[in-house]
């Protein structure tokens, strides 16, 4: 329904959304890696004054099993205040909830308890594969035509993947979205420069070379994703493809400046072929093009080949593994999760050619299984992975599971699941919140992390 | 004699198509936001001001043809329920149309965004209450004729016109400089319900 006035969470720009009140609440996916029971969306108060912070106070499960919740994203944004497509008159309501295997997608409404959301809608995996050809569904983004959800796989899961567009009303599922998809293939994430008329996305594989773990073959034959793709937003055209080069493997987060003027961006590499690191690349306007540029490079640590799991034993060395990255509102602090080694760092991009570490700490991780103080047991397994930021950039939360079939690989002794979160100082420095440990669930891993109002990762902007 | 009275109606919706958002002066003050300049803000109200005054035309130029042939009555009825099928398909899909125009946008872009943004919203379709009896009142014989309408049809394009553009001078101007666009997130009223509703509420005036 159309409301009378834009939903109070909508910004018409990133400076003023900064300026948004603490959240309260944070919707995170928790899935069964076991595919026994229903996955759930988990509802973790946030809010430090209340008696029940730190811990889940409601939850929502799916109809079926076998879901494997991933990524999600709300119905409504910021950019619906944009000039060009003007929709302001609708609420941030829905969270729009894909199963990342069973290629489901769930509509949970939010609003008339927000600690209980309701599911409303369920699309069933043929409806998709039928009206846009897809599966895998992976990352959902608001935006100017309506939900753009993007999936890993065609209607088989094979190769291409791509996006399809969602009725921001009905939830029908309007079609695919590329109107000329050149040579891109493969798919991961997508995001936008609203300010430049740009899509940009990345690349993993088809769902036969992930849904039982990494193939090594594959891996060590770089065919894994290792490129970025360049699209034409309304025209849906594909523009240019930059390959990152041979060594890399599995380009994955992408994180656009916030502000719509700048055309520059971030994204993760997660493993380099050639010594195990992980890197992070500017992706930037050089005339009339894009062009890339390394400006991270993460090594990987020595370790005992005793200590590491099957997959690494040979390299005797642990990969940090950089699996997600995020970037705070302001543009200024880039949050750099290394899954394998454990460690969560921070840069300050203020000049994005020339990152500065500001802080790092350091929790899980494949060697070190470092300890958080409000942990019980002491040995933690996992290591930093979906991680999201407070619009104001004070507070960071995370959680430690990649996918259920990979867990397994790095973690061969399995992962219970936590949630953490950052405090940030004023000019960069990180430190965890002694009193915020969610030990989740057992038989659960948690995923990704959205926060009530919007994050720095949900919602795109057309107002400097 | 010329009443006074459509005139100022053709004024008042130029002045109500200038103040919503999304019949450009916020695209202009993006745009100028975007390549941080005022005369970008400026030069950005003209093509959507001739995107606007080229789908109103279109409308004015429609009615006036078929009120060469059809009788007026008829007309009237059929405008009507135009308007009304418009409201109706605008209230259901009006959320729906494909994205053509981006902020690179150039002028040219721009004209044509705010042609299609006049043209879907039915804004030319809104004037036809007080375009037919204009158009009719201007002839000796109270009838529709070419030459004799033509003059009118162009002034009332001209008096929406240039009230729709002070409005958004105006606006894009404040906003740019000295306002900002905080407001946007309380201020923006929906303004698509209130077109609708006179969508409606002209159509009925016609049929009635």
């Amino acid at each position: 329904m159309a409301s009378w006035r834009p939903d109070p969470s909508f910004y018409p720009s990133p400076r003023m959304a900064a300026k948004a009140p603490h959240e309260t609440l944070a919707y995170v996916a928790s899935f069964d890696p076991d595919r026994t029971t229903p996955d759930a969306i988990a509802v973790v108060d946030l809010n430090p004054k209340s008696s029940t912070y730190s811990q889940i106070v409601g939850r929502t499960e799916m109809p079926n099993t076998g879901d494997e919740l991933h990524h999600f994203g709300w119905n409504a944004c910021s950019s619906c205040l944009c000039p060009n497509a003007p929709h302001p008159h609708m609420e941030r309501r829905y969270l729009v909830v894909p199963g990342l295997r069973s290629s489901r997608l769930h509509i949970v409404d939010t609003k008339s308890d927000p600690r209980n959301p309701e599911i409303v809608k369920v699309i069933e995996p043929e409806e998709i594969a039928e009206r846009a050809g897809y599966s895998r569904l992976h990352t959902v983004h608001c935006g100017p035509e309506g939900i753009y959800v993007n999936a890993l796989g065609d209607a088989e899961g094979n190769a291409p993947g791509g996006i399809f567009l969602l009725d921001p009303e009905s939830f029908e599922v309007l079609g695919q979205w590329e109107i000329d998809r050149g040579p891109q293939k493969l798919a991961y994430d997508f995001w936008w420069h609203l300010g430049h008329d740009t899509m940009v996305t990345s690349e993993w594989g088809t769902a036969d070379t992930f849904e039982n773990g990494l193939v090594p073959e594959v891996l060590l034959g770089s065919k894994y994703g290792r490129r970025l793709h360049f699209w034409d937003l309304q025209k849906r055209k594909h523009l240019q493809e930059i390959d990152l080069g041979e060594e890399h493997q599995l380009v994955f987060e992408l994180r656009p400046a916030h502000d719509p003027t700048k055309a520059y961006g971030f994204v993760g590499c997660v493993v380099s072929l050639k010594d195990l690191s992980a890197s992070i690349w500017t992706w930037y306007r050089n005339g009339s093009q894009w062009a890339v540029k390394k400006v991270i490079e993460i090594p990987a640590e020595p370790a005992d080949p005793d200590l590491l799991p099957p997959v690494l034993k040979g390299f005797g060395a642990v990969a940090p593994l950089v699996t997600d990255i995020d970037l705070s509102m302001d543009d200024r602090f880039l949050y750099v999760s290394c899954w394998g080694t454990g460690d969560m760092i921070q840069y300050d991009v203020s000049d994005p050619f020339k990152p500065l570490e500001t802080g790092r700490v350091r929790i899980g991780g494949i060697v070190s299984r470092a300890t958080h103080p409000g942990a019980r047991n002491g040995a933690l397994r996992g290591g930093p992975q979906m991680v999201e930021i407070s619009r104001d950039g004070k507070r960071v939360y995370f959680t430690n599971s990649l996918y259920g079939a990979i867990d397994q690989q790095f973690y061969p002794e399995g992962i219970d699941g936590w949630m953490v979160k950052l405090d940030v100082g004023e000019n960069g420095g990180i430190a965890f919140d002694e009193k915020f440990f969610v030990d989740w669930p057992k038989g659960h891993r948690p995923h990704q992390v959205r926060l009530e109002g919007g994050d720095c990762s949900s919602d795109s902007y057309c107002y400097p | 004699m010329m009443s006074v009275s459509p005139w100022l109606v053709l004024a008042g919706l130029g002045a109500f198509h200038g103040v919503n958002p999304a019949m450009g002066w916020l695209f202009a003050v993006a745009l100028g936001l975007h390549r941080k300049s005022r005369a970008v803000v400026v030069r950005s109200l003209l093509p959507i001001a001739i995107g606007h005054a080229v789908s109103i035309a279109i409308v004015a130029a429609t009615v006036l043809l078929l009120g060469l042939v059809v009788d007026e009555r008829l007309l009237e009825i059929a405008a009507g329920l135009l308007l009304i099928g418009w409201a109706a398909y605008h209230a259901a899909y009006g959320h729906r149309h494909r994205v053509r125009v981006g902020m690179t946008t150039g002028m040219v872009g721009l004209g044509a965004w705010s042609f299609l943004m006049a043209t879907a919203h039915g804004a030319g379709l809104m004037l036809v209450p007080v375009l037919i009896p204009l158009c009719l009142a201007a002839t000796p014989a109270r009838e529709l004729t070419a030459s004799g309408s033509l003059p009118v049809v162009f002034a009332a394009i001209g008096t929406h016109m240039a009230a729709m553009l002070a409005v958004i001078l105006v606006i894009s101007v404040s906003v740019y400089e000295w306002v900002g666009l905080s407001n946007l997130r309380r201020g923006w009223i929906n303004f698509d319900l209130i077109w609708i509703a006179a969508l409606v509420v002209t159509g009925i005036i016609l049929i009635a």
